[in-house]
């Protein structure tokens, strides 16, 4: 199967703190892939080496097949590459509907268009009210989104990642402090996204990782620790003791 | 049911950029000046010179977030290019110099540009300050070409377009100012309207998402910080036209520190703030003046002292009940044909 991601020997050293040890991570095209382990374990390092927002101190990381080392972050959302953020990255004074707007505007090629108005092309339009309607934001499409509540901007967040039509999307907890039933319609929309769409997700809570993740790897001290199906690493021992074993102390 | 909301969405995006009658009325009564205040066309000049370029550091500061204590370096830029085409009869109809003139600042903008990428807000103070200093050193030691501390003497100006000659109450001068600025208002206007001011917006408010979204955020600003350095520089060759003189005081950093307290007076980020701004200042200068001759820096330098004790926001929060107006009518008629629209929303 083709590879979708992939990353190759990648370092990320902070002075003498290792955040990245030789981590070669492959991720199917078409996969579900999660990527799980303890605080501190490494995996917003590497979904910031992934997006380009940190550069890795040594090793390459390969897109589609193709080298993405130096690219720019926003050239990598051009090559198809986009994410959601852990904690909440929005634009406050922005409304939803001028958010959805700006990203597919800015898919469409016309970001940089300074004579025509914003959505003048029917296309664009068409894409937002579609956006908008999936994600249900439809009622607030005109507040301020620096006053919507909580569950309400983490769709917003995850629907502008949607906005940029990737065909990897990196899910950084995308759950988490959602409220229960607005948890659902983010599961729901994320289980809904196209097969041929590439999904990395970045999850704390075992219980979206095994009933979303056909494939798992366990980061641990910046190390790619065990990789496999759900069931290999759920009976996996190492991952036991060094995972699971440490949330089972905690209850 | 995508059906209405796909309309209401397009009428709303087109909505937003249309003129509310506010502003409509701002404008008439603009041009009512010119016939209905003959007698002070000398200060309105000035006060749409000014306007014009506050309005330039708002496209950068309101819409880009980026804060400059050395925008008169375009200003005078721009003044000195103005000043040495009519002198040295290079370029003699005021419009094209004009237009040459905001040109040469847009080339020393975008020049300059690459050095306000980088730094926080404190890097782009110094380093802006640092490029006007810089300027206004060299218009200083190039004397035999600025007339250095003397000021650039001898420029006549043509008449514009060749047809309306300058006269020595400014009436010319003022209506050729208005006008000017409210073309390059209009062109203001429609720029953070578009996809690019939108995404400027955006930038400002949050770089690290702007460039998840696959928005090139450094060349945004280049784009923008350049536009307004064509902006400043056209506003200072209109000073320069429209006095027939030209001195390194175009250059000073009182000028742009009195833009950005200008701009301030006025609120930043929907364009009239300038405009506002330059009227409250120019009169308040006026009027000080006019009371103590000696000492009107004093009262300039207390009110300086209070609007930044009173805070930012809250100055700008003059404004706010007139904003809040402007929204709500816009929002009540964009309900309006939320609910002509789509009668089953329920929303």
């Amino acid at each position: 199967m083709a590879l979708a991601l992939e990353t190759i020997d990648l370092n990320k050293h902070f002075g003498g703190i290792i955040a990245s040890s030789n981590v070669s991570l492959k991720v199917d095209k078409g996969a579900r892939h999660a990527l799980i382990g303890p605080n501190g374990a490494g995996k917003t390092t590497l979904v910031n080496l992934l997006t380009g927002i940190l550069r890795p101190t040594s090793g390459r990381i390969l897109l589609e097949g193709a080298d993405i080392t130096d690219v720019e972050p926003h050239d990598r959302v051009r090559l198809g590459l986009a994410r959601t953020f852990q904690i909440n990255q929005l634009f406050g004074d922005l409304t939803p509907l001028e958010t959805i707007g700006l990203a597919v505007s800015e898919r469409h090629g016309s970001g940089s268009d300074w004579w025509r108005l914003v959505g003048s092309r029917p296309g664009v339009t068409d894409e937002i009210v579609e956006l908008l309607a999936h994600f249900r934001l439809e009622d607030v499409m005109h507040e301020r989104t620096a006053v919507l509540p909580y569950g309400r901007q983490r769709l917003l967040e995850i629907a502008l990642a949607f906005a940029c039509k990737p065909r990897v999307l990196l899910l950084d907890e995308p759950a988490a402090g959602v409220p229960e039933v607005e948890r659902h319609e983010i599961l729901a929309t994320i289980a809904a996204l196209p097969a041929d769409v590439t999904v990395l997700l970045i999850e704390h809570d075992m219980d979206i990782v095994f009933t979303f993740a056909d494939r798992i790897s366990v980061l641990v001290n910046g190390e790619l620790f065990v990789e496999g199906t759900p069931e290999e690493v759920a009976r996996d021992p190492r991952v036991k003791a060094v995972y699971l074993g440490e949330e089972a102390v905690h209850v | 049911m995508t059906r209405p909301l796909s309309s209401t969405v397009a009428t709303y995006l087109a909505r937003r950029a249309r003129w509310t009658p506010l502003e409509i009325a701002f404008w008439l009564l603009a041009a009512a000046t010119i016939y209905l205040l003959p007698g002070r066309h000398l200060i309105l000049t000035e006060i749409a010179i000014l306007g014009l370029f506050a309005l330039s550091l708002d496209l950068i500061l309101g819409y880009a977030g980026i804060i400059s204590l050395g925008h008169a370096a375009f200003f005078g830029f721009g003044a000195y290019c103005a000043g040495l085409l009519a002198k040295h009869e290079i370029i003699t109809e005021p419009v094209v110099a004009l237009i040459v003139s905001g040109l040469a600042a847009t080339v020393l903008g975008f020049v300059t540009s690459f050095l306000v990428l980088r730094g926080s807000d404190l890097t782009r103070l110094m380093v802006t300050l640092g490029v006007a200093l810089v300027l206004r050193e060299i218009a200083n030691k190039y004397s035999e070409l600025t007339g250095g501390a003397d000021g650039l003497q001898g420029i006549t100006m043509a008449p514009v377009l060749g047809r309306f000659r300058f006269d020595l109450f400014g009436h010319t001068a003022y209506i050729y100012s208005l006008v000017v600025l409210f073309v390059l208002f209009v062109i203001a206007r429609r720029i953070v309207n578009s996809p690019f001011g939108l995404s400027l917006r955006a930038v400002k408010g949050n770089p690290l998402r702007a460039s998840a979204v696959g928005i090139a955020v450094n060349w945004r600003l280049v784009a923008i910080y350049t536009i307004a350095a064509g902006y400043a520089g056209i506003a200072g060759a209109l000073l320069t036209q429209t006095t027939a003189f030209t001195s390194l005081d175009v250059l000073a950093f009182e000028r742009s520190a009195d833009t950005l307290l200008v701009l301030i007076i006025g609120g930043t980020g929907y364009l009239y703030g300038g405009l506002i701004g330059a009227v409250i200042f120019k009169l308040m200068q006026d009027w000080i003046a006019n009371l103590t001759p000696q000492y009107w820096q004093f009262w300039i330098g207390l009110v300086l002292v209070l609007i930044v004790l009173v805070g930012r926001e809250r100055v700008a929060g003059w404004m706010a009940p007139i904003r809040a107006l402007i929204g709500r009518i816009g929002r009540r008629a964009r309900r309006a044909d939320a609910l002509g629209a789509s009668p089953g929303q329920g929303g």
